[in-house]
């Protein structure tokens, strides 16, 4: 059998057309029907949907610093299980990712993992601290090509800073993914600030909060020419002023969680702390607007905000509890049952919002690229018809915390091809890609 | 009735079964041997992370009167304070035996955590947590109300609700969690409650809460009132700006002189004046409310007791392990007939 050479029969390529693929060395060697099998590994795809691997541009790896909650190698396992070939590690690790040391090391632990491209977010601000910019071009000249600015956690809030952030990375064609956050309107938030929070005496985060910040950054971005991304959108609002924002032409893009698209406040009524998370969960008008927005292309993609803990961050009351959720096995399972199945989106726009897309606006090479021949082959199979019901203790993820525990899901990953090689085969972690060895210099 | 929470999801039924229990209690608090048996050999553990001394002895009282063990276990010089989980706390009381747990923590939600959980498998009273809620109070509060309505009514009190009774809350509604508890309790018990407070200190989504709000204190006494309860409005607040001074909360929402004669030239001579204490006098009421005769602050603190000993006597004696019956002429659970008391 020729190595490194898989046939997968016929499978339907973005859910269309139902296709041969054969990858080779890497690449994608040939797509018709009734292709020879080449001495291939031959797989079989009847009833399975080809797509390209997902790339996620909001990850928490907690890798240096957590790794009690998570490493970059159980993460990017789980990545690669949930179909993911690249991910974006965010920068609030400990040290923070704010150096070209860090933003490498983050770089060369994904590199020695394998299982998917790992893609540092270099941290905007020093510590996070929201008063000086970290060395943004170092992190954008390092090993680890540093294109996507963000100090996720916390919102740029100063606008001063967070307008020579958005002028200074145009030097480097970087973008600035802001956490829409307004702190003063948030001290001490724990949940949505509506009906349910008022009942539950928690305190509340207000929508206002975040869709102030957006309004304002879009605006700085216009004035600045630069280019914004926007973290986790999470309220109607915050739709309407995006949405406002590229009808103006504004270089801006957003992202919505695949439990924002399903999950409300109304969860928080148990005070379970596996429901808290930062954005909180909003109301059911606010998931609506998310999916139509996510659907007519004024929210360009789904990003996981995948967010590990360790159990006793959850175990405790809710105003104690770390905000987080886990979501990197969970995505596309979430996205089918909220976009496809309601019949707001086909499968070829699944792959623009959590391929395509993604690859674009964090400047990733050779990812989120298109099903043809001679393409690099980062490609994964997914059975739609599929039912199973999520176990957060049979996850690869080391966090415990989904909220979709118990709950039945449609859609799983078959198998996952990264640079041409099977990381996941039906259904279980296979073996990792080796990286070429990098001359060192 | 496992647990008792809250009072957002407590039935009618269950409600009047208390506070009916609650009367025959506050006979056994006016014997020279202020003592029943009923909770012989049970423990009952004041699991206090926030200081509480009311509360605290409240039901202390409460479950000595019922010959229960008392433990009590206060946050602050403990292990708490060390470090220790809510999760370990609760695990340590499982192991310790405990049959019932009060709760008094400063996190919204803490006690539905300890029910929720299998950390300990006893049943759990919500002593106040965080801005959520204080079921015991708002039911000590409605006996107290009950007993006054009644006898307005002149019927007894016993299976008697609170239907037409008109209550007025005022005060800090946004951070208490007395407040919603009365809101709910009186609810459900027929009254019609009326919430007023400045608009910084309501909740964001109150419209939605079954009672009406008012900005005006005069304009809600005018309308006619048959309970004006109080709230404990703390003067850090205004360093947030939820109002501008003490003084000028004390002018438009305090219950001030004025507003005690007030009720007189209105020709409410029933009205009483409540307090779930403890009391700023000169913020939020003033020392001649507070001590008038329409003042019935020190009964609700007596009721306070009774209302306890109801809840402890009906959650632990209402599961398998037998509870030895009170030792009373009237029957332990009087049918609950809701009397229309007009």
């Amino acid at each position: 059998m020729a190595e490194n050479t898989y046939l997968i029969r016929g499978a339907a390529i973005l859910g269309g057309e139902v296709q041969d693929l054969l990858i080779r060395d890497g690449v994608i060697a040939a797509l018709g029907t009734d292709l020879a099998d080449e001495g291939a590994t031959v797989i079989e795809g009847k009833g399975l949907i080809a797509l390209p691997g997902m790339v996620d541009v909001h990850t928490h790896l907690r890798e240096p610093g957590r790794e009690d909650a998570e490493t970059v190698e159980t993460g990017t396992r789980a990545a690669a299980l949930g179909g993911f070939t690249a991910v974006h590690a965010m920068a609030n690790s400990n040290p923070v990712a704010d150096t070209a040391g860090v933003v490498e090391q983050v770089h060369s632990l994904g590199r020695a993992s394998g299982w998917v491209d790992v893609r540092p977010v270099g941290a905007v601000t020093v510590g996070l601290a929201g008063e000086q910019l970290a060395e943004l071009g170092a992190m954008a000249d390092s090993r680890a090509q540093v294109r996507m600015f963000s100090d996720d956690g916390i919102c740029v809030h100063d606008p001063v800073l967070m307008r020579r952030a958005l002028e200074y990375v145009k030097a480097f064609d970087g973008v600035v993914a802001q956490h829409a956050q307004e702190p003063r309107l948030t001290a001490g938030a724990q949940m949505n600030e509506g009906t349910v929070s008022a009942v539950l005496g928690l305190t509340g985060w207000p929508a206002v909060a975040e869709e102030s910040i957006i309004a304002r950054d879009v605006l700085l971005t216009q004035h600045v020419g630069s280019r914004l991304h926007v973290c986790h959108v999470s309220t109607a609002g915050s739709v309407e002023i995006v949405r406002w924002a590229k009808a103006r032409g504004i270089n801006v893009t957003a992202e919505v969680t695949p439990h924002h698209l399903l999950l409300t406040d109304e969860l928080v009524r148990s005070y379970d702390p596996v429901y808290k998370v930062n954005p909180p969960l909003r109301t059911d008008a606010d998931v609506q607007a998310l999916r139509e927005g996510l659907a007519d292309g004024t929210i360009d993609v789904v990003g996981t905000d995948h967010a590990p803990h360790p159990s006793e961050h959850k175990e405790c009351e809710w105003a104690q509890a770390a905000m987080g959720m886990t979501g990197l096995e969970t995505a596309l399972s979430v996205v089918q049952e909220t976009m496809i199945e309601t019949g707001l989106m086909t499968w070829a726009d699944f792959a623009r919002v959590t391929s395509f897309t993604p690859a674009v606006i964090g400047r990733v090479a050779d990812q989120g690229r298109p099903l043809e021949v001679g393409e690099p082959a980062n490609v994964i199979l997914v059975d739609p018809a599929a039912r199973w019901t999520v176990d957060p203790h049979k996850m690869a993820t080391m966090g415990r915390n989904s909220p979709f525990k118990g709950k039945e899901l449609p859609g799983s990953v078959v198998a996952t091809f990264f640079k041409g090689h099977p990381t996941v085969l039906e259904g279980r972690l296979n073996t990792p890609y080796k990286h070429p060895a990098v001359s060192s210099n | 009735m496992k647990h008792l929470l809250s009072t957002e999801n407590l039935a009618a039924t269950d409600a009047i079964r208390i506070l009916d229990t609650a009367e025959e209690m506050s006979a056994v608090g006016d014997r020279e041997v202020k003592k029943l048996p009923a909770l012989r050999g049970r423990t009952v553990v004041n699991l206090f992370f926030e200081d509480s001394t009311r509360t605290r002895i409240s039901f202390e009282a409460a479950a000595k009167r019922l010959s229960a063990d008392v433990i009590n276990f206060a946050a602050k010089g403990s292990s708490v304070s060390k470090g220790e989980s809510l999760k370990d706390t609760a695990q340590t009381l499982a192991a310790m035996g405990a049959d019932a747990v009060v709760i008094r923590h400063w996190a919204s939600g803490a006690p539905h955590r300890l029910a929720a959980t299998d950390w300990i498998d006893a049943a759990v009273i919500n002593a106040g947590d965080g801005t959520h809620e204080h079921p015991t109070q708002a039911l000590l509060d409605a006996f107290t109300m009950r007993r006054h309505w009644s006898r307005l009514s002149g019927v007894a009190s016993t299976g008697a609700d609170l239907k037409g009774m008109r209550v007025a809350i005022a005060g800090d509604v946004l951070h208490s969690r007395v407040a919603r508890s009365n809101v709910w309790l009186l609810k459900t018990l027929g009254a019609e409650v009326t919430l007023v407070a400045p608009p910084t200190l309501l909740p964001i989504g109150v419209e939605h809460w079954p009672c009406k709000v008012s900005y005006n204190l005069d304009e809600t006494l005018a309308g006619g009132i048959d309970a004006m309860m109080m709230l404990r409005v703390q003067g850090e607040r205004m360093n947030a700006s939820f109002f501008p001074s003490t003084r000028e909360y004390s002018r438009r929402w305090g219950f001030d002189d004025a507003r005690l004669r007030a009720l007189d030239e209105l020709g409410m001579k029933e009205t009483i004046i409540m307090h779930p204490g403890p009391m700023n006098r000169g913020l939020e009421i003033s020392s001649a409310a507070a001590d008038s005769p329409r003042s019935t602050v020190l009964a609700q603190v007596r009721n306070g007791v009774s209302v306890r000993m109801a809840a402890l006597y009906l959650l632990l004696s209402g599961d398998s392990r037998e509870a030895a019956p009170i030792n009373t002429a009237t029957p332990a659970f009087a049918s609950p007939s809701s009397k229309e008391s007009n």
